[in-house]
């Protein structure tokens, strides 16, 4: 039977985490994010499925036992809001360098630095652009609904374990805190030592049957052996573009105008296109569900025929460079944003579209 | 009576551990890690944990740990040794899980993750290689460099003014209560390479037995960055690091 629940996006992601099979939870207290260690440590699912969950003495160590639990071939995640992300990248690079899979949720609020304590969508370059130090990509998966944090908690780790790649949800506190109905997934038994040893051959599990030593690492003193390793990189960020994109589109058949938005800004600016239409214009909505890979075939093929595109996000135009790289100047490109923890109204959109696009 | 005479098992009096491997090590001759690895390895293969340890290596000299010993290794980032390792003992609690980790890793970037791991009780054990120097770096003053002590970053000597006062983590460890095990040691004579062992093996059974963190500091030379001949560097420490840094057990909540 459908379990459906009226809950906050944070608290999502606290039960889906533990339904999924999830092994281990490290995070520290952040606003927006702190419900989801607290709903953890309410659940006590180290008494039911047997998940570690820890409060670690910052968000440094917890993104390292995220390395440590990671590297165990366990399905480990940590959740944090935008001045603990930026204190992680340094173990997100290991991580990435190391190809560990794992999840990190970062349900974003405003900068720079301290910020205030409301929704921001200004970690975007951050996250999808790299944000640590080296070449390297997460897969990014921007949820708009509580739903979605349910649901991309487990289609995060599948992602994560199928390509041995840190994965993000990138939400923000908008999705965090707001409460919707949601139908939480069934529950998945936590994986056995055998099944992890099966799945993840590289995992330090112990050197049973005195198979040769997994070491994991992201170190290799030899430069040529260095640049092996980033071509493999490469090579893999380029498999999972040809294969993971996911975006949603809303009325783009008969759309002269397009409205692209990602996560909580996309629900303001589907209002914002039921707005215009009901005066007439005609514009739709193009929403990438995945912001690394992002969807730029999607988005150039329809662009096509189109007059005018406007990326709606809560910051100063972060997404908005990666729409122009993907039209490559065949449409005007607008950017329209509020900024220090402002959430953009709908007629806001509107009037943007009008001022920036249809002029 | 010939060579082949005497090379029969029954007449061996030492070899190297089974999980010594034969790479050449990166070591400087005279440098107390290799002495170290050697009584990890003695002590894993003497409690048949071959197959449950999982190391985690450091940044600085010790990096390539792993290329030397035959067993499960993560490479940590500069100090969150400690972090990574209580995640792996909390998610795999039957598996026997050390750091090993320098000065400036252990006391200096990673002080918080140490602390914190301790304080908690992880049941991990943490070997502490101090030598009061940024070995791999080339030589730089470590938080332990002893005052007065010239270094490439304090070339005329180690100013308390200027750089503060070489740190005893070891001492704060003892006063955690999650800390069993607590010891200085030192690998500079054949007696005090008994006794290290012997401290290793205590620490590591502390962990299997779920009796909480253990700490080893082995205190070392660096004959490289101290610009000593090993001969004059272990000379120079017991003179020097063993007055600031007096061996023995600090704490010992385990009997036996």
């Amino acid at each position: 039977m459908e379990e459906i629940v009226l809950m906050k996006g944070n608290e999502a992601i606290a039960h889906a985490a533990i339904r999924c099979g999830a092994d281990g939870y490290f995070g520290y207290p952040i606003t927006p994010q702190s419900e989801v260690l607290e709903t953890l440590a309410e659940e006590k699912p180290w008494e039911t499925t047997g998940m570690v969950v820890l409060q670690a003495e910052s968000e440094v160590a917890s993104i390292n036992m995220v390395y440590g639990g990671a590297a165990t071939g366990k399905r480990v995640l940590t959740s944090s809001s935008s001045p603990g992300v930026s204190l992680m990248q340094e173990g997100i690079s290991y991580i990435a360098g190391a190809e560990l899979p794992c999840l990190i949720v970062n349900v974003m609020r405003g900068g720079p630095g301290l910020g205030p304590i409301q929704p921001s969508q200004a970690d975007y370059f951050q996250s999808v652009k790299g944000g640590g130090h080296g070449d390297y990509r997460l897969i990014v998966l921007a949820p708009a609904s509580v739903q979605e944090m349910a649901d991309f908690v487990d289609l995060a780790f599948e992602l994560a374990f199928k390509y041995r790649n840190p994965a993000m949800i990138l939400s923000d506190g908008i999705i965090g805190q707001m409460m919707e109905k949601v139908t939480l997934p069934p529950f998945k038994p936590r994986r056995t030592e055998e099944e992890i040893m099966a799945e993840c051959p590289w995992a330090t599990t112990g050197r049973k049957n005195g198979r040769r030593p997994n070491i994991v690492t992201s170190l290799e003193l030899d430069p040529a052996e260095m640049e092996k390793r980033n071509i493999h990189l490469q090579e893999k960020y380029k498999e999972i573009e040809a294969n993971e994109v996911r975006y949603e589109e809303i009325n783009c058949e008969d759309a002269e105008y397009l409205f692209v938005a990602f996560g909580s800004c996309a629900r303001i600016a589907q209002k914002a296109m039921e707005d215009a239409r009901a005066e007439g214009i005609k514009v739709g909505l193009l929403r990438p569900i995945t912001l690394w890979p992002f969807p730029y075939k999607a988005i150039a093929e329809r662009a096509k025929g189109l007059k005018g595109i406007l990326s709606v996000e809560i910051n100063a135009g972060q997404m908005v460079e990666d729409i122009k790289l993907a039209v490559e100047g065949n449409v005007p490109v607008a950017h329209f944003g509020r900024l220090g923890g402002i959430v953009p109204a709908p007629d806001e959109v509107v009037e943007a579209l009008k001022q920036k696009v249809m002029q | 009576m010939t060579k082949e005479d005497i090379i029969k098992p029954e007449n061996v009096v030492y070899k190297k551990p089974a999980l010594m491997n034969d790479n050449p090590m990166h070591y400087c001759p005279g440098c107390s890690h290799g002495v170290v690895h050697k009584l990890v390895a003695e002590v894993i293969e003497e409690m048949e944990m071959t197959d449950k340890t999982v190391g985690v290596s450091p940044v600085g000299c010790a990096v390539f740990a792993y290329n030397y010993l035959d067993i499960d290794w993560q490479e940590a980032a500069h100090g969150r040794a400690p972090a990574v390792a209580t995640a792996i003992k909390r998610l795999m609690p039957d598996k026997l899980v050390f750091t090993y980790q320098g000065d400036g890793d252990l006391a200096c970037i990673g002080t918080a993750e140490s602390i914190h791991a301790l304080n908690r009780g992880e049941h991990i054990t943490i070997i502490f290689i101090n030598n009061a120097i940024y070995g791999m770096t080339g030589g730089q003053m470590a938080p332990t460099t002893l005052v007065g002590m010239k270094t490439a970053t304090c070339p005329y000597g180690r100013d308390v003014d200027l750089h503060g006062h070489p740190l005893r983590i070891t001492e704060l460890a003892a006063g955690l209560n999650g800390t069993a095990y607590v010891t200085r040691q030192s690998v500079h004579n054949v007696a005090a390479i008994g006794k290290a062992k012997k401290a290793i093996r205590k620490a590591f059974e502390n962990s299997m037995n779920g009796k909480g963190s253990s700490l080893v500091e082995i205190v070392s030379t660096c004959n490289s960055g101290w610009k000593m001949s090993p001969e004059k560097a272990n000379k120079w420490m017991e003179e020097n690091m063993f007055a600031y840094y007096p061996l023995g057990d600090l704490k010992d909540t385990i009997e036996g």
